[in-house]
């Protein structure tokens, strides 16, 4: 899969909406991708994918797993009321700013996907007060041009609703920015590296979970972990990028690498390792410290069963949870390159190794 | 055709594009067309036929942002041209220049929010454009400052027989005066496309001057908010009404004779109409009635919500009734 083939199949992940609770769209995209590389692909009872990619083992040993796992969902919001005027009123799915959302296009999954609009005032209307206070969530509403008659029979209460942006690459060539890059650029390292890893000799089994209700909670991740109880995991995800507006520390510069963190949600062997690995074949990388909960499926994989030594490799992104989300596509190539080697050097040993340390 | 219209970039300033649209649908039709110095376009039709014609007048220009200088990492500083309340700017993607490059107002990622954070919104001040260079060196190589920007947004049809874009305000009103110029009638009247509304109704002053009408009626698009929040009584128009006559607004106090000439055109011809609610903001009536000795104004609107963001939205009915009532007054002022 060259770079092109991964920027369209980044492009198509974007544009599509799986918002927690929907993510069907984004998950049949994965399974289409992935299944050229794979052995074997099954949906376990929550709804996670999981792509199996045997590795080459003739120690008559059982192998070593490792899972590499990327959300699935987006966040987006749900439908809650249907107002006279037919304009609707809803609720975050995950973490919604409202300051991002007057003006903002969306799609209304009802019926059939309906185009809507979330409302802003004109501000010929508009008194000095209004302009100095967010508008909060509960006085938003969306409006989808009908009348409440036409929007009750399209439209239920609990219907989803999903951000709309055909996403872009910018002029440099080098960005991208669109919406749920958080966290279609995590599927698209999936899948990377599985046609990667089609030409690259590895010893262990590697499974690629595209896994659902991150955004909520790392739902998905809890079940997948616990159903297939790997050796070993790998969350890919995205963290913050460089912003002016932000402290220092506290986010990561657009092309300069993938982020490994490091902190107590994840092993430090591990941690190592990949550190090692980026340094070896010369690819950058940086280094995220965090403290407590990293917010990822890393979280919930780490405690699963009898515990899963977990990793974390997160791509830089801009403006995360909005609809101009913005990543550099280099950091994308570097991640799926870290992630190969780092596969392609892993043994049953390193476990043993582990463990001792 | 609205869509076509409402798609072009076209801030106060930089017409051109639009001016180039229309002219092109013009030509061949055996109109009388001519642009001033300032960029305003007009159009006669069947001139020769009245004396002093009256006058048309919708504005092509837009409201959007102008990028006013590049930092050292690569991000672009911009100021608004016309009224935009910058909350609708946050987390939008804007077109940037001749060329139309894609760029980006960011937004802080609400993870790292302080809870006193959320509740002010951004100041215009903060926020900037992120067109993805690296640095100035590299950003300088694409844009100059002083380019304009506007919302990165494609017009398309929604829900029920309406429309969803930016920029109706006032390509809504160049569309009813396009149908009227287009459509096969021996209607003489002069139709400016004028320039720099949205800035102060400039381009107005000029073509009243030039034309030197006895009456003019401007086609506009005006604020609705008919929309939840919003008590009833100040909703100022209503989306589905038929457009809207103003009586006045902060530029003119609508000649009364004509405001019901107005309205007797459309009961006459069973137009549905409404009056417009609000007395605030301004238009080009204003520009156009203290025109040389005084010229006899009146504005009709086109309601629209969401006004001056990123996507406004207007019912298909109020459009098509908008240009039978132009036409209807058009018919009684031969």
């Amino acid at each position: 899969m060259n770079e092109d083939k991964i920027i369209n199949a980044l492009l198509e992940l974007s544009e599509m909406a799986a918002v927690s609770g929907g993510e069907e769209a984004a998950v049949a995209a994965a399974a289409r991708y992935l299944k050229t590389y794979v052995s074997d692909i099954k949906r376990d009872c929550f709804g996670n994918l999981l792509a199996f990619k045997p590795g080459e083992n003739a120690t008559g040993r059982p192998a070593l797993t490792i899972a590499l796992v990327a959300h699935a969902d987006e966040i987006g919001a749900m439908v809650t009321k249907i107002e006279p005027g037919g304009f609707l009123r809803f609720t975050p799915i995950g973490g919604l700013d409202p300051r991002t959302l007057p003006g903002q296009p969306v799609t209304v999954h009802g019926k059939k996907k309906f185009p809507g609009v979330i409302g802003a005032a004109p501000p010929h209307l508009l008194t000095k007060k209004e302009r100095g206070e967010t508008t909060p969530m509960e006085k938003l509403f969306i409006d989808i041009g009908m009348d409440q008659e036409q929007a009750a029979d399209k439209v239920k209460v609990g219907d989803i609703i999903s951000l709309e942006q055909h996403p872009v690459a910018l002029k440099n060539g080098k960005m991208m920015t669109g919406k749920s890059l958080d966290n279609r650029a995590g599927i698209a390292v999936l899948i990377a590296c599985a046609a990667g890893l089609s030409r690259l000799y590895h010893s262990v089994d590697v499974v690629f979970i595209a896994s659902l209700q991150e955004e909520v909670g790392l739902r998905g991740a809890i079940t997948a972990a616990y159903g297939l109880n790997p050796d070993l995991a790998v969350a890919i995800d995205v963290t913050h990028g460089d912003a002016p507006e932000l402290e220092e520390g506290r986010f990561f510069k657009l092309g300069k690498g993938p982020v490994v963190a490091k902190g107590p949600n994840l092993h430090p062997a591990l941690v190592d390792r990949l550190e090692k690995t980026a340094g070896k074949y010369f690819l950058p990388v940086q280094r995220e410290p965090i403290p407590d909960h990293s917010g990822t499926d890393a979280w919930a994989f780490q405690v699963a069963r009898e515990g899963i030594p977990t990793a974390l490799l997160s791509i830089p992104l801009r403006y995360m949870h909005t609809a101009v989300e913005m990543i550099n596509l280099d950091d994308l190539f570097n991640c799926v390159k870290v992630l190969g080697y780092f596969i392609g050097g892993l043994n049953r040993t390193f476990l043993e190794d582990m463990k001792k340390c | 055709m609205l869509s076509e219209l409402a798609d072009i970039q076209g801030v106060s300033g930089d017409e051109a594009k639009v001016r180039r649209f229309i002219s092109e649908k013009l030509a061949g039709r055996g109109i009388e067309t001519s642009v001033d110095t300032m960029g305003n376009f007009i159009a006669r039709k069947n001139r020769g036929k009245l004396a002093t014609p009256p006058m048309l007048s919708a504005h092509m220009d837009e409201v959007g942002l102008m990028i006013t200088s590049i930092r050292q990492g690569g991000l672009l500083n911009f100021q608004t041209v016309g009224g935009i309340d910058s909350r609708v700017l946050v987390a939008k993607r804007v077109k940037i220049g001749r060329e139309g490059l894609r760029g980006v107002i960011g937004a802080k990622p609400i993870h790292l929010q302080k809870k006193e954070e959320q509740e002010k919104p951004y100041k215009q001040e903060s926020l900037y454009i992120d067109a993805g260079f690296n640095s100035r060196e590299e950003a300088e190589k694409y844009i100059s400052t002083g380019d304009y920007a506007v919302f990165d947004v494609s017009c398309i049809k929604m829900g029920n027989g309406f429309y969803r874009g930016k920029a109706f305000d006032d390509r809504a009103g160049c569309l009813v005066l396009l149908e009227l110029l287009l459509e096969n009638s021996d209607l003489c009247f002069n139709a400016a496309f004028t320039v720099q509304e949205e800035v102060g109704t400039r381009g107005a002053m000029v073509t009243a001057y030039t034309l030197q009408p006895q009456k003019a009626l401007v086609v506009e698009a005006t604020a609705s908010a008919d929309t939840p929040e919003t008590e009833k009584e100040m909703s100022s128009t209503i989306l589905g009404k038929g457009p809207a006559i103003s009586l006045m607004d902060k530029t003119i106090l609508v000649d009364r004779k004509m405001r019901d000439e107005l309205a007797d055109c459309a009961v006459r011809a069973g137009i549905p109409f409404q009056f417009r609610r609000f007395t605030g903001a301004g238009t080009e009536g204003g520009a156009i009635a203290y025109s040389r000795e005084g010229v006899k104004t009146a504005v009709i609107a086109v309601p629209c919500r969401y006004i001056h963001s990123p996507h406004c939205v207007l019912k298909e009915s109020d459009l098509q009734a908008t240009v039978s009532l132009a036409r209807a007054w058009l018919e009684n002022n031969q």
